[in-house]
């Protein structure tokens, strides 16, 4: 059985791996790793694409017939910021979907959740495709999907970090009340963390350093296509639920509520 | 996107098929879920015969998420009947157009009067309700709440389906939450069952909710009028629309009720089975849906009945009740709605559940919040309690 496919602004997407492009130590490896990834969405960052028609490294080895481009604005500090950077990501590389990340602290770059509901109206405005990076707070995604956000990208624990779903409760409510497809982003360092997003019922996953900076990018690559593809069949497949976690469990003890209703039990 | 949208995609006799269909392991899938990620398929599940079997379980389950969420609390409300005038004819309803029964129009006097009897009962919170005519429309309601709100936190309505600009100018009034049940979610028994009238348009009644959302209410009310079609069926639609709310309308909180077909002035019609025991898992399968969904127990029920199911998931309960207008205040001559079945007195209801471990709360909302003050109603209320 295969998964169904993913929409996001009507485009459909058999792969639910995004993949980022950032800090692989060849073009060569970047090529090959996202070939064994399976993607078909690919981030970049719009601070490392030369833009004005010079060869450039990452553009050189991505085949854009065969994966669409989502520039992100990574660098950026505000909205108006990021605003500038996405009409010029959207000139230069020619795609209106964009990628909105704005992290004014240069330390742990975490989002700034209120320039970004700002940059997200204004962008939406403006024509962009856009899915927000974000903290994993469920109330900020309501927003961002009223602003017109195409889907949210919460985040699984901080950027880097590969500690995985450490935001998994803030997760659960994101996903259950959203209406646009929800990708988590950043923290996921093993194809187990992406497996688990995605049985949790997030719609994609967006990896970047667990798979550029492993001893074998091609190798991980793999697992991680691998694991997002397992998390998703079991999704639909429809996972059993927890012997420890129900009601049942704890109600022996208590005296019962409904023999005043008597029978109808077969 | 509304809801009447969402509801085309759903085929009410596959989906009655898909209830029937449910095994007891789905049922105990459905159990074993953590709180809050019981979806409609498990909703669906519970729903089904083969969840009878689980009732206790599902009972068990149900009083302790509403304890967890809500505390040993019983809000308790009166419905206040301003009007039985009504353009529609609906074959389960004492207030249908062709019923020869007197008909009324409460006066500003005559609601101050009800007001009084129900303040003197202890309510602070009531629902007001009318039949669908142009004479009850938004100017009136909105009269009516001006009368009420010095006298009362919470100011509910059910009444017709309004446009959006209504819901937002009787908000403006003080009206906090809206209550419209969609009585079925089947077509063709929708159809059989509201005649004529504007009730009988069924798109713009399953989108009410949706402009109540939009117009930025406190509450909306949904439920179905259990006995018109499958309730099963019915009260798995009750669940779609809940979810289309919840995501949608993510502000507005949310409340179930779970009205069955009671006696009233008119012809007999054939009613489909839905008995005390069934009310009770419909009760506990939303409350597995939804730990955070307020359920209403209604005064149709007996008494007997309510003193034991009150804690199986229930957050408000009427008591009290007339469903007339002027009943409280006046001889109740002219006809009421339907026929009540719990007689006690608001405080019999109160003292009751005091002995059960309960706290009756009579307060939904503070009008300070809407900015009332500024109109001088609690304006020194509000002040002395910045003050101390």
């Amino acid at each position: 059985m295969s998964p169904s496919p993913l929409v996001i602004a009507g485009v459909e997407f058999s792969s639910r791996l995004f993949v980022g492009t950032g800090k692989f130590s060849s073009g060569e490896i970047m090529r090959r790793s996202l070939e064994a990834s399976g993607t078909q969405l690919v981030t970049v960052a719009l601070g490392r694409v030369r833009t004005g028609g010079e060869p450039d490294d990452i553009l050189g080895h991505l085949d854009t017939a065969r994966y669409r481009l989502l520039p992100n604005t990574s660098g950026t500090r505000s909205a108006r910021e990021a605003v500038l950077a996405a009409e010029l990501a959207r000139e230069a590389l020619e795609t209106n979907w964009l990628k909105l990340e704005i992290h004014p602290d240069p330390k742990y770059l975490m989002p700034d959740p209120v320039e970004t509901l700002e940059a997200t109206e204004l962008l939406v405005k403006r024509g962009f495709i856009v899915l927000p990076y974000v903290h994993a707070d469920p109330v900020l995604c309501k927003r961002l999907e009223e602003a017109g956000a195409a889907a949210v990208m919460p985040l699984g624990s901080p950027i880097g970090s590969a500690l995985g779903l450490e935001s998994r409760a803030f997760l659960e409510i994101i996903i259950a009340q959203s209406r646009v497809p929800v990708v988590v982003d950043a923290g996921l360092g093993a194809p187990s963390h992406a497996a688990a997003a995605l049985e949790m019922g997030a719609d994609a996953v967006l990896v970047n350093t667990a798979i550029a900076a492993a001893g074998n990018p091609v190798a991980m690559a793999e697992a991680f296509r691998l694991g997002v593809e397992a998390g998703r069949t079991a999704r639909e497949a429809g996972l059993g639920g927890r012997a420890s976690a129900g009601a049942p469990a704890r109600a022996s003890a208590t005296s019962p509520l409904t023999s005043f209703l008597g029978g109808g039990a077969p | 996107m509304t809801f009447t949208d969402v509801w085309r995609r759903h085929d009410f006799g596959a989906v009655s098929r898909r209830i029937a269909s449910k095994t007891p392991a789905d049922v105990r899938r459905a159990l074993g879920r953590p709180r809050g990620s019981v979806d409609l398929e498990d909703l669906a599940a519970l729903l089904s015969p083969a969840a009878s079997a689980y009732l206790e379980d599902m009972a068990q389950a149900s009083h302790q998420y509403t304890l967890e969420r809500f505390g040993p609390t019983m809000r308790l409300y009166a419905p206040l009947y301003l009007s039985n005038v009504c353009a529609n004819v609906c074959t389960y309803c004492g207030f249908s157009a062709h019923n020869r029964i007197r008909r009324k129009v409460l006066t500003d006097a005559e609601t101050l009067a009800e007001a009084r009897v129900l303040r003197g009962h202890g309510f602070d919170s009531v629902l007001l309700v009318t039949g669908e005519a142009g004479r009850v429309g938004r100017d009136y309601l909105a009269g009516s709440l001006r009368l009420l709100r010095p006298h009362f936190s919470g100011l509910w309505i059910e009444v017709q389906p309004l446009p959006e600009e209504d819901y937002g100018a009787l908000a403006a009034e003080g009206m906090s939450a809206v209550m419209v049940y969609q009585e079925t979610y089947e077509p063709a028994a929708y159809a059989r069952h509201h005649l004529s009238g504007p009730k009988a348009d069924m798109a713009w009644r399953l989108e009410t909710p949706d402009r109540v959302g939009r117009a930025g209410v406190k509450k909306v009310g949904l439920g179905a009028l259990f006995g018109l079609s499958d309730w099963r069926t019915d009260a798995w639609f009750t669940g779609l629309h809940l979810r289309h709310v919840e995501t949608v309308h993510w502000r507005t909180r949310t409340s179930i009720s779970f009205p069955r077909l009671r006696p009233h002035e008119g012809e007999e019609i054939p009613v489909t089975p839905f008995s005390e025991r069934d009310l009770v898992q419909a009760a506990c399968a939303f409350r597995l849906l939804s730990p955070e969904t307020e359920l209403s127990l209604s005064t149709r029920e007996s008494e007997a009945f309510r003193n034991r199911a009150f804690r199986l998931g229930f957050t408000s309960m009427s008591a009290g009740s007339r469903t007339n207008p002027g009943g409280y205040a006046s001889a109740p001559e002219s006809l009421e709605q339907f026929a009540i079945d719990d007689n006690r007195s608001p405080a019999a209801v109160a003292a009751f559940l005091r002995s059960q471990g309960y706290e009756p709360v009579w307060k939904d909302w503070d009008s300070t919040y809407d900015g009332f003050a500024e109109r001088g109603g609690a304006r020194r209320a509000a002040a002395q309690a910045l003050a101390l």
